[in-house]
């Protein structure tokens, strides 16, 4: 077995009629064993339905998908003896303490009471739990809490993890320290899991490979390295004080010699150039000759905002703000 | 910073054999600790009961001089039906439990854990049963505080008791399956509202069947609060006429049956829906 993750072709419609929406049109990818595996992607773009999908607990309309081997339609029973899943919305269950919750779920995948003490133990102890492990859980913090959520997931030893959104809402501290345990993971224990974020960095910093999904399809994929290597020079971003004169700016920019990839996003501009510090006066004078007032002007290397930009053609910004983005499929 | 966790073993396939039995139990187990922890839940759905006993017991006190109720006192008559009544209403909620841990994750990494489905609605149902059992004597010991004397000694004591257990797990598991299907607190206020009240008022729980109106009569005929209700009065007051009452709970043990089948087809509705 090449892959822990097999996806290909999956299509999800949720409903019918004139009210169906178009979850996922036709998400693939491969997960190599061992890995951590990004899939990328603003609010709505399909994330947790591919998750469920892999993890059985919904089916898709088209497709197929093999995890740790196992076809997800064909033999769901064995799928869920592989996997832990960590749903995007809490699962510990707030009214017992720590160790209840491992207990109970231990029990769940008939583990014998000495693993479930411990390999509890263990994970408690190495989330840094044990200190509360007997307290309620309800009286947790919210980043104890979430991580809490994968040690019950880890606790029968999967062979990959479904990590829905580990760290949204947590603070920055929580946050990091979440990102050390699942690094830990695969190290450690050699599991290989897909982990969904909406946080461009969190994917940079903890996927060995990821896809962009937007809308319901993969956009991009490749290592965070290879999806901002094809980007060539580095990324300029001309907000201006007036909407009104996006047409006026991107024209004027287009005159400067080493511009590329202009693209316009409200009253933002973005643009592309062979070396930012070179050419960032021409590209302020050719503004000032056209008298565009400016708000602001940054120039980056590129980040997985600008892959993302390339690829889905609107900033993650403001796609993520656009919300509810399952494209409406005619009845 | 992280050594490597311990390994478990895998459950065995003949540990797994066992396994949906014992799920059950640890789920029931998580019910219970969840009512241990926050009892007033118990004896917030013992109020109504209450009410129904002490108040129309003492309301309608001289209704039982009307023929057809015999020579016992109302409370008498009144007692056991509202023990089965009770269990009934409680039940109406029972779905309350899924709805929580389908609002969390907590549905969604059962459903993809080696958990069975029948588990999971036995785990519920067992739970609800349990319940009813303490619930209904409580309500039937009240019952007998207030003044209610009966014949029927341990065995009409069991039959009511079971009968209270029979049609809560019914309810339970309808509960279930509308908390399944529609995903909602206002379904199961919904069930409560629209089925169980008018079910409790179109049976004999309150009124002797032979001072029914002709149609409450046919409509108490085919109502499994009815079935109960009858069970455990005819057991309770002594010499019954123990084939109408096996009969009865027989017909309840069939509807347990088909419900809590119903209900562990349900969660294809709500996996079809995520
Ligand atoms: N159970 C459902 N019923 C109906 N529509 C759904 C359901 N789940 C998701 N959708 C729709 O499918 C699309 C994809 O949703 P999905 O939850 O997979 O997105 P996501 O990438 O996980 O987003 P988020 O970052 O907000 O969690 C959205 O348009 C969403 O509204
Ligand atoms: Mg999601």
């Amino acid at each position: 077995m090449q892959h822990a993750i097999e996806a290909e072709g999956l299509v999800k419609t949720y409903g019918k009629g004139a009210k169906a929406v178009r979850a996922l049109s036709g998400v693939g990818f491969a997960v190599p064993r061992g890995t951590v595996f990004g899939l990328l992607g603003p609010n709505g773009a399909g994330k947790s339905t591919t998750t469920k999908i892999l993890t059985t607990l919904s089916t898709p309309d088209d497709g197929t998908a093999a995890v740790a081997g196992l076809d997800v339609a064909r033999e769901p029973g064995r799928v869920r003896r592989a996997i832990g899943y960590v749903p995007q919305k809490p699962c510990f269950d707030p009214t017992a303490t720590g160790r209840e919750n491992l207990t109970l779920q231990g029990h769940v995948h008939g583990l014998s009471r000495s693993d479930i003490r411990a390999r509890g133990d263990q994970l408690l102890e190495r989330f840094g739990l044990a200190d509360a492990a007997n307290r309620v859980t309800k009286t947790w913090s919210g980043g104890m809490q979430r991580k809490l959520d994968v040690a019950l997931a880890l606790l029968h030893q999967p062979r990959v993890l479904f990590l829905d959104e580990p760290t949204t809402g947590l603070d920055p501290e929580a946050r990091a320290d979440m990102w050390a345990e699942i690094s830990g993971v695969t190290r450690a224990d050699g599991v290989t899991i897909l982990l969904t974020t909406h946080y461009l960095e969190e994917a940079d910093h903890l996927a060995d490979r990821l896809v962009i999904i937007d809308r319901g399809q993969v956009v991009a994929e490749g290592t965070p390295e290879e999806l901002k290597g094809g980007l060539d020079g580095d990324a300029v971003q001309v907000e201006l004080a007036d909407p009104g004169q996006q047409t006026a700016a991107s024209a004027a920019i287009a005159t400067v010699r080493g511009v590329g990839e202009i693209s316009v996003d409200g009253a933002r501009l973005h643009a592309r150039v062979g070396d930012g510090a070179a050419t960032l006066p021409a590209l302020l004078a050719a503004l000032e000759g056209a008298s565009v007032p400016l708000a602001s002007v940054t120039v980056a290397r590129p980040s997985l905002d600008d892959v993302y930009l390339r690829h889905a053609g609107r900033s993650f910004h403001s796609a993520d703000r656009a919300g509810l983005t399952g494209t409406e499929v005619a009845a | 910073m992280s050594a490597t966790l311990a390994p478990v073993a895998p459950a065995r396939p003949d540990v797994r054999r066992g396994l949906a039995l014992r799920q059950s139990v640890y789920l029931i187990g998580r019910s219970l600790r969840i009512l241990r922890r926050e009892p007033v839940y118990l004896a917030f759905t013992l109020l109504q009961p209450m009410v129904w006993l002490l108040l129309f017991g003492a309301l309608f006190e001289r209704v039982a001089d009307l023929p057809g109720f015999g020579d016992i006192s109302y409370l008498e008559y009144l007692t056991p039906g509202v023990v089965v009544m009770t269990a009934m209403m409680s039940a109406g909620w029972a779905g309350t439990g899924f709805i929580d841990d389908m609002q969390r994750g907590v549905m969604d990494r059962n459903l993809t854990s080696p958990v069975s489905r029948g588990a999971l609605i036995t785990g519920a149902l067992a739970y609800q049963a349990v319940v009813t059992v303490v619930q209904s004597l409580i309500v039937f010991g009240v019952g007998l505080l207030a003044g209610a004397r009966y014949d029927g000694g341990p065995a009409g004591v069991l039959v009511v008791l079971l009968c209270a257990t029979l049609l809560a797990v019914i309810f339970a598991a309808l509960s279930c399956a509308v908390a399944l299907t529609l995903r909602s607190q206002e379904s199961l206020i919904g069930v409560s509202q629209f089925l169980t009240l008018p079910l409790a008022f179109m049976s004999t729980v309150m009124m002797a069947p032979a001072l029914l109106p002709g149609w409450v009569g046919t409509v108490a005929r085919y109502n499994p609060v009815d079935w109960a209700a009858r069970a455990s009065r005819d057991a309770l007051l002594g010499d019954p006429d123990w084939s109408a009452v096996f009969g009865r709970a027989a017909l309840l043990a069939a509807l347990t049956l088909v419900m809590a089948w119903l209900a562990t087809r349900a969660f294809r509705a709500y996996q079809r829906s995520v």
